[in-house]
Parts: structure tokens; C-alpha cells; sequence
């Protein structure tokens, strides 16, 4: 029972809490470049559930047997071997998907956060936890890129997924599709994000005053 | 492409200016906006990146013609470049500390930080995928360093400024310097309808 709520809280760390690109801001190239559609952000985010699931595995697997001292040498050795497994499987089942993100496929190997999961986790727990970990990691990204996605889609195209969301009177702001789309975007839901956060902290503490505020007059009281 | 001046021109203009890394190709962006915060660091991190990038475009070139090709390797290239550009900058580093100690004093904490930058390994696997010879890769390794340079510097001197004004409290930090990357994006759109020759 108390595994099973450690992954659960995994899970919420991982999509919520400390989403990876809207919190601790990492993987911010690929969260910027492959958000073009919902389509693209959603097979870019897979691809990384599946490679940080596999170098997470592997890194925890081998973690006592990596010298501390080529350790980073070693984790992208093991992470670009699925990154370059991924990348022809791709090519070879899904050449249209391959197409659309291109360069971005074999640069999955660079990206920051599954390099800072292999070091922060994967090196220092268990197995089965680091995969979770990669899986709930991978998701959060997948859940921040495929919104990413939808609001640039929706805006810049009208649709999401490919399917008309608006009617022939919506003219798309293309803008929002190009490059500077992406960044703006970006940083309105950041700024969302954090404007949330802040509320959250202060109804936390608003809270916790309540508590201390009861309990003191409860103590009067008595 | 054809070697001649016009044609090295073109080269370098269209990957300074028109598709330049970070605005149009988003390649090196968490360096981007990690190491932005004052102009002097912004162009040691330029600095090192334009280096790392040049030498890493013809190893990983030589590489990928001398090595992986005549053994029919070429899908261990993403591994193979990695490797590459770990090790040498590993050995700059080395280099540097022994013969330029002035030099690896102002580079020395911005090149560990190079391995995991995009824009290097998105460099030199464009080489390949665009079909570059040697002297082309070379040339275009260099001129995406410049651009990523030049990116950098603005966006730093830009934020230099930025520390003044006084945005809503949620868009302090990250968000406002994403949307001024937006807007200079924006303004970098404009050389993309330029035509050359």
C-alpha cells in the first residue's frame, strides 16, 4: 500500500509538481522546436518517455559497476545506443513522423533531461523506481509539449490534432506556428504556471497561519 | 555547393542571419537562456562555442567520410559524434589549462557545458544530413557559432537592461525573457525573406 502511494506521488512529482519543462525549465530546445502541431509535440514527448524508460533502466541496472569518474561518458554512450535504436525504428515505421522532426530524433541524446534524470535518479535508486521515474519524468514532458502543441496548433492553425476545432470564418495567426510563436508561447504558460504556484504558496501558508491561529486559541481556551 | 566566394557568402549569411541557430532552428537553447544574464559571459560562452564548433565540424567529418562510410556504419553516427565532441572537448580543456592558462581561465567553466549543447551536435550531423564537403562544413560550423554568438549577445544585452523594468511578478524571470526572445525572433524573420546571388 505504501509502494504503491510512492509512485503515485512519483507520478504527480513527475507530471505536475516538477514538470520538467514548465518547472525545472529543462529540455527547453525541443519543447521550443517540435511544438509546431499536437501531432509532432505528441510523438516527440513518446519517444522520450521511451528512451528515458530504457537509459533509466539500464544506468540503475549498472549503477554500482559505472566509475564515478566517467560516469557522464558512460550515461550518454548508453542513452545515445537507444536514441540511435529509436531513430531507425522511427525511419523505419513512421517515416512521416520522422520527417517532421527531423534533426531532433538523434538530438534526444543532448537533451538535458535525460541526462539530469540519469544523474539525479537513475544513479542512485533502485530499478524499478527509476523507471517509474522515467516513465512519470517522460510523461510530464509529453503532457508540457502536447499542450505546447494544442495552443500553437489551435492558434496558428485552427486545429488540433489535424481536426478543424474553429470554423472557415477563423483566420490563423501563422505567426504563431513560426519561430516566435514558440517562444512567446512558452513564456505566457511559464508565467501561468508560476502565477499558480505563488497562489498555491500563499494558500498554503494562509492555511498553515489558520492552523496556528486555532490551535493558539484553543490553548487559550482551555 | 559550388566553392566559390559568392557561394561561401551565401553560406555563411544564411547560417548567421537567416536560419541562425537559436531563432529559426532552435538549436542551443538551454545555454540560451541559462547563460545570458550579463553580456561578458554571454561572449565567453560564444567565444567557446564557435571553437568547439569549428574544430568539432571537421572531426566529425573526417569521421563520418574516413571511418563510418567504407565500414558501412553510418547509423552509429548520433554515437560516434557525441563521443567526438565529449572527447575533444575534454582535450581542449586539457590543452588549454597547460599552454593558454588565460585563455581556459575566461573559457574554463563554459566548455564542460558545450558537450551537452545541441547546436555542436546539431552542427555537425547538419553537415552530414545537407551533404557538406570539407571546407563547406568547416565554414558552416563556424558560421552557426557566430550566429549563436551573436544570438546570445543581444539577448544578454537586452536582459542586461531588462533588470530595470518591472514586469507582473509572474512573468519575472524566465517567462519575460522568453517573450523578449520571441520578439527578437520576430524581428530576425525579417531577414528570411532576403534573397542572395
Amino acid at each position: 500500500m505504501k509502494k504503491e502511494s510512492g509512485f503515485l506521488a512519483q507520478f504527480k512529482d513527475g507530471i505536475i509538481t516538477n514538470n520538467p519543462v514548465f518547472v525545472q525549465l529543462l529540455g527547453t530546445c525541443p519543447s521550443l522546436a517540435t511544438t509546431t502541431n499536437a501531432t509532432n509535440a505528441l510523438g516527440m514527448g513518446l519517444s522520450v518517455v521511451l528512451v528515458l524508460m530504457c537509459s533509466n533502466f539500464f544506468i540503475s541496472l549498472l549503477r554500482k559497476y559505472i566509475p564515478s569518474q566517467i560516469r557522464i561518458a558512460s550515461y550518454i554512450v548508453i542513452i545515445s545506443g537507444f536514441v540511435s535504436a529509436l531513430e531507425l525504428l522511427i525511419k523505419a515505421y513512421l517515416p512521416s513522423l520522422s520527417n517532421s522532426l527531423g534533426l531532433f530524433i538523434p538530438l534526444i541524446v543532448v537533451n538535458c533531461i535525460i541526462l539530469a534524470r540519469a544523474e539525479a535518479f537513475a544513479s542512485k535508486n533502485k530499478v524499478l523506481p527509476s523507471v517509474i521515474d522515467g516513465l512519470s519524468m517522460g510523461l510530464g514532458f509529453t503532457f508540457a509539449l502536447v499542450i505546447l502543441g494544442s495552443i500553437r496548433e489551435i492558434i496558428g492553425a485552427g486545429t488540433v490534432f489535424g481536426i478543424q476545432v474553429f470554423g472557415s470564418w477563423y483566420e490563423p495567426a501563422v505567426l504563431f506556428i513560426m519561430p516566435p510563436g514558440a517562444f512567446i508561447t512558452l513564456g505566457i504558460v511559464i508565467a501561468l504556471v508560476q502565477k499558480l504556484q505563488a497562489r498555491r504558496k500563499k494558500y498554503v501558508e494562509e492555511q498553515e497561519y489558520e492552523k496556528r491561529r486555532l490551535e493558539r486559541e484553543a490553548g487559550i481556551w482551555k | 555547393m559550388e566553392m566559390t566566394l559568392s557561394g561561401i557568402l551565401l553560406l555563411v549569411v544564411s547560417a548567421v542571419f537567416i536560419d541562425n541557430f537559436i531563432f529559426s532552428k532552435f538549436l542551443g537553447c538551454c545555454p540560451f537562456l541559462g547563460v545570458s544574464k550579463n553580456p561578458s559571459t554571454a561572449f565567453g560562452m560564444g567565444c567557446a562555442v564557435i571553437f568547439v564548433m569549428t574544430l568539432s565540424s571537421a572531426v566529425t567529418y573526417c569521421v563520418y567520410t574516413f571511418v563510418l562510410v567504407p565500414f558501412e556504419l553510418e547509423y552509429l553516427k548520433t554515437i560516434a559524434f557525441i563521443l567526438i565532441i565529449a572527447a575533444l572537448v575534454q582535450m581542449i580543456e586539457f590543452f588549454l589549462k597547460s599552454k593558454v592558462p588565460a585563455l581556459y581561465e575566461s573559457l574554463g567553466i563554459y566548455l564542460p557545458l558545450i558537450t551537452t549543447n545541441c547546436a555542436v551536435l546539431g552542427a555537425a550531423l547538419l553537415n552530414i544530413q545537407n551533404g557538406y564537403d570539407f571546407i563547406t562544413s568547416v565554414i558552416f560550423g563556424c558560421a552557426s557559432g557566430v550566429g549563436f554568438t551573436m544570438a546570445i549577445l543581444i539577448f544578454a544585452g537586452v536582459r542586461a537592461r531588462m533588470q530595470f523594468s518591472n514586469p507582473p511578478p509572474s512573468f519575472k524571470g524566465t517567462p519575460i525573457a522568453l517573450i523578449t526572445a520571441g520578439l527578437i525572433a520576430m524581428a530576425f524573420m525579417g531577414f528570411s525573406g532576403m534573397s542572395i546571388g
